[in-house]
Formats: C-alpha cells, sequence, structure tokens
C-alpha cells in the first residue's frame, strides 16, 4: 500500500492558493489516486492567512494533516512559511518556500516592523529546504499570479507523477487563455532546482 | 464509473440532482454557500436565494406540502433564523421529501459562535444524518430524501466546515426523476391550530420511535472490527475520519445517523469493547445520549469541546501522545482578513473612527471595519443587530449619554432582517442613525445576488427593490444618499443625520471591488510632499504601508486599485494617480 503524501500550503489570501491546490489534487486524480484536500473559504481573498491541506494515496482518511507529518510545505510568503512550520515533518520534510514579504497589517501601520532575519533562519529551517523566489521569477516570466505555477515544477521533483500529468492537470484547472503561459512557468520552476 | 472530485457543498447538491430534487432555497452562509450555488446549476431544480433563512425553509416547506423534493440549505446560524418554521416542520412532516442542510463551523473559521446543530434535531424530533466526506455527502442526501417520505419527517443533514470545504473523490449517478405527488389539502397535517397540532405530536413521537428502529438497521449505522478489545470509538462525521487516521486498527461504531441513535447496536458494541470512546466536535451529543443508556464511556472528560479537532488532538487527548514539532524563535505578526483595496465600506468606517459614536455592527465583510486601525465598530451580534441594539442603547441611556449611536448593516444583511429592526425604530420613536453600506451584493460569502442586484441566483434579470424607497416607506424621513468613495459627502450626511433626534439613514452606495474587479490604475505617494502624518495609513487600506525608516507612507501598486480615498483624506496632496 502506498503511504500517503502530505502537502501542506501556506500563504496570503489572494496568491491564489485554492486554485494552486486544486492543480495539485488533479495532478494525484490523474494518477487514479485516493485524495482529500482541505481549506477554508470566506476570508481566502481578503488578505488573511490561507491554507490548504493536500493528502493522496492508496486510501486517505483524514482531510486534515496532522502537524509534523507535512512531506512537502510550501509557503509562499516568509512570515506565513514561519507560522505553519510546525506541520512540517522534522525529519524528512521538505520545506519550499518564497522569501516574498507581503506586510501584515500592523507592518502596513507601521505599529512594528516586519521581522528580521526569517529569510536567514528558514534557509536552516530543516535538512532539506529550497528557497525559491517563484514571485520575481513569475514576474519576470511576464505575470506575478505564475508564482504557483513555477513552485509546482519544483514540487514535481519530490513527486512520483509524470510531467505530462501536471500539463494535463494545469490545462484542467486553469482558464484557457492562461494555459500556455503556466505550462511555461511549471517548466521553468522545474529548472530552477 | 463517472467519477468527480467535488466539495462537501458539491457532493450534496449532486446528491439532491440525483434524487430528483425540484426546489432549492437557501440564504448564503459560509460553509453552506456552494450548496446552492451548485444547485443552482441545474436547470431541472428551481432555486432560489431567498431574503432570509426562514424564508428559505418556508418555501422549500410549501414545495414540499405541494408534492415535490425540496431543499433548504444554511450554516448553522441560519438555522437559528429558520428554527420557527424548522419545529412547525416536524410535526407537518413532509409530502414531497424535505431535507435541511446545516453546516456547522467548528473552530469558527467564519461564524459568530460553534453551536452543534445535532441538537436541533432530537429537540425538533428530526432525524440527523451526519456525512464524513463527499461520497456520503451524495450517498446521504439522496437516503436523506428516502426517509423524509418514508417516514413522513423532514431530515436534516449536518455537515461541518471540514466536510463542506473538503473535496475528495465522488462517483457520480444519474438523476432519478420524482413524480410529483400534487397538492391537496390536508388541514389536519399542514394546519398546525393547536387541536390539530396535539395530534401532530403524539404523531412525531410515533414518527421518531420508527425512526430509531430504522437506525438499529440502516447500513449507514455500521461497526468497523477492531484488531484487539482494548478501545473502541463511537464517532460521527468528520470525527469518525479523524479516529481511522489516528487509530486505524481499532473497532469503530461509525454513526451516519446522529440522531436517533440505536440502542441496540450501540450496547451491543460498547459490551466487546474493555473501553469507549466518544469521539465528535464540539458538544457531547453522542454522549450524553449513550450515558443516558446507562453505558460507561468516555467523552468530554478527555475530548476537547470546543474547536475543531483533529488527528492529532485526538491522540493527544487519549494517549498524551507527543511529537517534536519544528519550532521557531520569531515573534511573528499575525495577519487577520481585512477590508480590501478599494472597499467603499472604508470611507464610512474612517469618518465614524473620527466622529464620538457608538458603534453598532453587523454581520458581513464591513464587520472587519472593527480591526486596527479603524477600529470603529463597539457590537456585532447577529444578522440585523445593529439596527436593533442601536435601538436599545438609544432607550436606556436616553439622551443621558452625549454620543450619538449609529447602526452599520450591509445591503444583503438589510434585506435579511434590518428593515424590520428599522420599522421598530421608527414606530417606537428611537433615534439612531443607520448606514446602509451598500455595495450591491452579498460579498463575503463569495458575492451572491439578492433583492437589490436586479440578478436572480441563475443570474437572469429580476425586478430590483430599491432600498431608499423601502427606507423612505419606512417612515424615515431624513436619508442621505452618498457615494461612498466621496469622503467629504460621506462625512457631511453622518454630520448631519447624527445631529437630528430622529430616525436617519445614511445609504452609502459603491459596488463591492472585488466582484467588478476595480481596477482605475494604482496611485503613488510624492515622498518630497509626504510629511509622514499617517492619516493614510489610518484609512487601514492593505495597499498603504508606512516606511518607518524613512517616515513616510508608500503605496504597493499591485494591490492599490485606485479608488481614491487616501488621496481625499490626505492633508497635503501627496498622494495622485500614477499616471498623473
Amino acid at each position: 500500500m502506498q503511504k500517503t503524501t502530505n502537502i501542506f500550503i501556506a500563504g496570503v489570501g489572494g496568491q491564489g492558493i485554492l486554485k494552486f491546490s486544486d492543480i495539485l489534487s488533479e495532478v494525484a486524480l490523474l494518477e487514479g489516486l485516493d485524495i482529500k484536500k482541505s481549506e477554508v473559504h470566506g476570508m481566502s481573498q481578503r488578505g488573511g492567512s490561507v491554507t490548504s491541506h493536500v493528502r493522496f494515496g492508496d486510501v486517505v482518511y483524514s482531510p486534515l494533516i496532522e502537524k509534523g507529518k507535512a512531506d512537502i510545505l510550501v509557503a509562499l510568503e516568509q512570515i506565513e512559511a514561519v507560522r505553519h512550520i510546525s506541520y512540517l515533518n522534522p525529519q524528512k520534510g521538505v520545506l519550499i518556500y518564497d522569501p516574498l514579504k507581503i506586510p501584515p497589517p500592523d507592518v502596513n501601520t507601521g505599529l512594528r516592523k516586519y521581522p528580521e532575519n526569517i529569510d536567514e533562519i528558514l534557509k536552516n529551517a530543516s535538512n532539506n529546504v529550497i528557497r525559491v523566489e517563484a514571485f520575481k521569477k513569475a514576474t519576470e516570466l511576464g505575470n506575478y499570479r505564475a508564482q504557483n505555477t513555477i513552485i509546482l515544477g519544483i514540487i514535481s521533483h519530490f513527486l512520483t507523477f509524470d510531467d505530462k500529468t501536471y500539463e494535463k492537470a494545469i490545462e484542467k484547472v486553469l482558464p484557457k487563455k492562461t494555459i500556455d503561459f503556466n505550462i511555461k512557468a511549471f517548466y521553468s520552476g522545474k529548472e530552477l532546482k | 464509473m463517472n467519477k468527480a472530485f467535488l466539495s462537501g457543498d458539491e457532493a450534496i447538491a449532486r446528491g439532491a440532482y440525483e434524487a430528483g430534487v425540484k426546489v432549492a432555497a437557501a440564504y448564503p452562509g459560509t460553509p453552506s454557500t456552494e450548496i446552492l450555488e451548485t444547485v443552482s446549476q441545474y436547470e431541472e431544480i428551481y432555486s432560489e436565494w431567498s431574503v432570509n433563512e426562514k424564508v428559505a425553509l418556508e418555501v422549500a416547506l410549501g414545495a414540499s406540502m405541494a408534492g415535490v423534493r425540496a431543499l433548504y440549505a444554511s450554516k448553522h446560524v441560519g438555522v437559528n433564523v429558520a428554527a420557527d418554521p424548522l419545529f412547525s416542520a416536524a410535526y407537518i412532516g413532509s409530502r414531497g421529501g424535505l431535507v435541511i442542510v446545516t453546516a456547522d463551523d467548528p473552530g469558527l473559521h467564519s461564524s459568530q459562535n460553534e453551536q452543534d446543530n445535532r441538537n436541533y434535531g432530537k429537540s425538533a424530533r428530526i432525524p440527523v444524518l451526519s456525512p464524513s466526506d463527499s461520497q456520503e455527502a451524495k450517498d446521504f442526501t439522496i437516503l436523506a430524501f428516502d426517509i423524509s417520505e418514508m417516514f413522513d419527517v423532514p431530515v436534516i443533514i449536518r455537515i461541518t466546515t471540514r466536510i463542506a470545504h473538503s473535496k475528495t473523490v465522488v462517483s457520480l449517478g444519474d438523476r432519478k426523476e420524482v413524480e410529483d405527488k400534487g397538492y391537496i389539502k390536508d388541514v389536519s397535517k399542514n394546519l398546525i391550530l393547536p387541536q390539530f397540532a396535539k395530534k401532530r405530536h403524539y404523531s412525531l413521537e410515533e414518527r421518531i420511535n420508527k425512526l430509531a428502529q430504522f437506525a438499529e438497521t440502516t447500513p449507514i449505522n455500521t461497526e468497523i472490527e477492531g484488531k484487539d478489545k482494548t478501545i473502541g470509538f463511537i464517532s460521527d462525521g468528520v470525527a469518525f475520519q479523524y479516529v481511522r487516521e489516528a487509530f486505524p486498527e481499532a473497532g469503530v461504531l461509525k454513526l451516519g445517523m446522529s440522531y436517533p441513535l440505536p440502542e441496540q447496536k450501540i450496547r451491543n458494541f460498547v459490551s466487546k469493547y474493555k473501553k469507549v470512546y466518544i469521539v465528535e466536535e464540539n458538544d457531547p451529543f453522542l454522549e450524553h445520549l449513550i450515558k443516558s443508556m446507562g453505558l460507561e464511556v468516555i467523552g468530554k472528560e478527555v475530548i476537547p469541546t470546543v474547536d475543531e479537532l483533529s488527528p492529532d488532538i485526538i491522540k493527544q487527548s487519549i494517549t498524551g501522545y507527543k511529537t517534536n514539532l519544528l519550532k521557531m524563535d520569531i515573534d511573528i505578526p499575525s495577519r487577520p482578513p481585512a477590508l480590501c483595496p478599494g472597499c467603499g465600506h472604508r470611507t464610512v468606517f474612517y469618518v465614524l473612527s473620527r466622529m464620538k459614536t457608538i458603534i453598532t455592527g453587523d454581520i458581513g465583510c464591513y464587520t472587519l471595519g472593527a480591526l486596527p486601525p479603524l477600529n470603529a465598530m463597539d457590537t456585532c451580534v447577529d444578522m440585523g443587530a445593529s439596527i436593533t441594539i442601536a435601538h436599545g442603547i438609544d432607550k436606556a441611556l436616553q439622551k443621558k449619554d452625549k454620543r450619538k449611536i449609529v447602526g452599520v448593516i450591509g445591503d444583503s444583511t438589510f434585506f435579511h432582517s434590518g428593515i424590520t429592526g428599522l420599522i421598530d425604530i421608527v414606530y417606537n420613536k428611537g433615534i439612531s442613525t443607520i448606514v446602509i453600506l451598500d455595495n450591491s451584493i452579498t460579498a463575503m460569502t463569495g458575492h451572491q445576488t439578492h433583492p437589490g442586484v436586479g440578478e436572480d441566483i441563475k443570474g437572469a434579470p429580476a425586478p430590483i427593490i430599491d432600498i431608499k424607497a423601502l427606507v423612505h416607506a419606512a417612515g424615515v424621513k431624513h436619508v442621505w444618499d452618498v457615494d461612498a468613495y466621496d469622503y467629504k459627502k460621506v462625512k457631511d450626511a453622518l454630520k448631519q443625520a447624527t445631529s437630528i433626534d430622529e430616525p436617519s439613514v445614511v445609504i452609502a452606495r459603491r459596488p463591492c471591488a472585488l466582484y467588478i474587479k476595480l481596477n482605475n490604475g494604482a496611485y503613488v505617494v510624492e515622498k518630497d510632499k509626504c510629511i509622514g502624518c499617517k492619516i493614510c495609513v489610518d484609512i487601514g487600506c492593505p495597499a498603504i504601508s508606512f516606511d518607518t525608516d524613512t517616515k513616510k507612507a508608500y503605496i504597493n501598486e499591485f494591490l492599490c486599485v485606485g479608488c481614491d480615498l487616501c488621496a481625499q483624506v490626505c492633508p497635503v496632496e501627496a498622494i495622485h494617480a500614477k499616471n498623473n
């Protein structure tokens, strides 16, 4: 029986986290796996902290990932990586994070500073850390919204699925006119690692 | 077989479709909203966003009386609004199958409380089904319609956020058309005068007893044999999945039906295991019923009542299990949601935050006006309460407190249950000021239409109920109708409205910026002109930040949509459109 794979995605409302986990789920579905994904809607577009739990394998029970059990923790923003680090498997987990800084309200209003040195600390958070400037790369490619698909390219190194499956999943989930761009972003993400 | 990857909400909608439902009604509320959004995509089903949950349930009950299968859906607190018809519906029963979906929110992800609506089943004597994933959400919905017609009762389906908003794989079936039974007059059932109602109460007790027998045999109450007999679990809903995850080898009695309970089945299960834990989210609902059977089980002695459960919480509670987790020694700021850039509500809250007023708030995006830096809200209770709480405060203070009382309510909430409160103020000679924040959509739940929009749930044109005319018709003499992006007009209107000793209403209008995808182009702060006064920062726009090093404000052009409010409040005209 195949062990369940746990992927935890964290970021800020508006970064497209729910679409991201939809694509990832579609990949596992196309591979014929059982899959559960869980997230909370409502606040997701209003700048709050947003997470998505994605779990796939032969049989999946809980839709939530236990703390310390995420095989991959993806964070699309620095503070959000710190906030959810307890989900990462301390021995074998892979942390993939974008050093992007999105200031929370208290930082915006000048009540406090964006914490310094997070980037340095995250680099050594566990044995397997990948720091990727996906937002920057996506902006260079032409649209910052492809931050997710760039990271998907990196995730693909840690999963056993065929690249074609990712392409199919992107085609199925994303709007037609953005597909080619996102597939390009996926492959450029893949090369980043 | 055709498979799909559906959320619990989508699966319930699919179940309703396959079960031949003809009428569906709901008021939006997280985490239930996607049920009717999905149902409305099926041409075969008449769907509506009702004005509120009471209306929705009555529409569904009327459809059931007329002999078709009908669905009601809302979030848990919505059932409170619909509780009046709910209790009557239990007596009346169903002609066409009637299913009531309640989406509870353990963990209060997007709600004001953690009420457990299985309790409604017990107090109204209505069976409750609790699916544990999307496949069951679909299957139980179909079963619920059969039960409803078999036993002449409405049936509650209780889901929680982790069912509603988790996606799992679902096998799809075809729609089964159910023949319309037509309407017949039957006052002994449908007209609950006391003399008829008492008979229906006897009948209801009989019906619920028969359902308890049904619970003994239905396959949705199912036992998973444990490897050994030291520890067993009784669970329902998503908690069942957590138990399986945490104790994959243990015996579990899974209750697909949370009410009424299969007593014999439970006695039999409990007798086989040394120790039996009841694992359920929030209330000790199953636990109390099972303990009242005289059985020795363990429940909330160890399992938390507050907040949602998870496999790790269950393991910790029962075995003391602990694992080393990664920790980082950094104090990070929280990230609460905020009013979006370009949100028209911001102007009103900014003005109110600078006036000495008591501000009673309501349920919607605009409740976020309570957060810093705006801090422009004193109370939030339930849908419509901004108006009535304001009135109560007014009557208690009798002008002994100099502060004026301002109630702030959204357009959809005003239709939902604000209008009745406003009529109450006029009738009872109150003097509060009510601000109606009209963004022409039900925004918080993801942009659903309502009577002020001009479109129905399927996007077809619909009559527009004019809020201003409604306010006038309610007898309010002092009404201001202003553009919410016009800082000066909003300020003047609020100043004048709060200076009158009669009921007054300010309608501040601007379509939801998120909904219309507003983008007027970003604004910039001219560094040389900026005096670092932070006034623009105080409007609480996520696009504006204050640089504590340079002591100047700056605008994030990825976020700014160009609403112009910051430019209007800037005392030195340092902010303008980037392209100017």
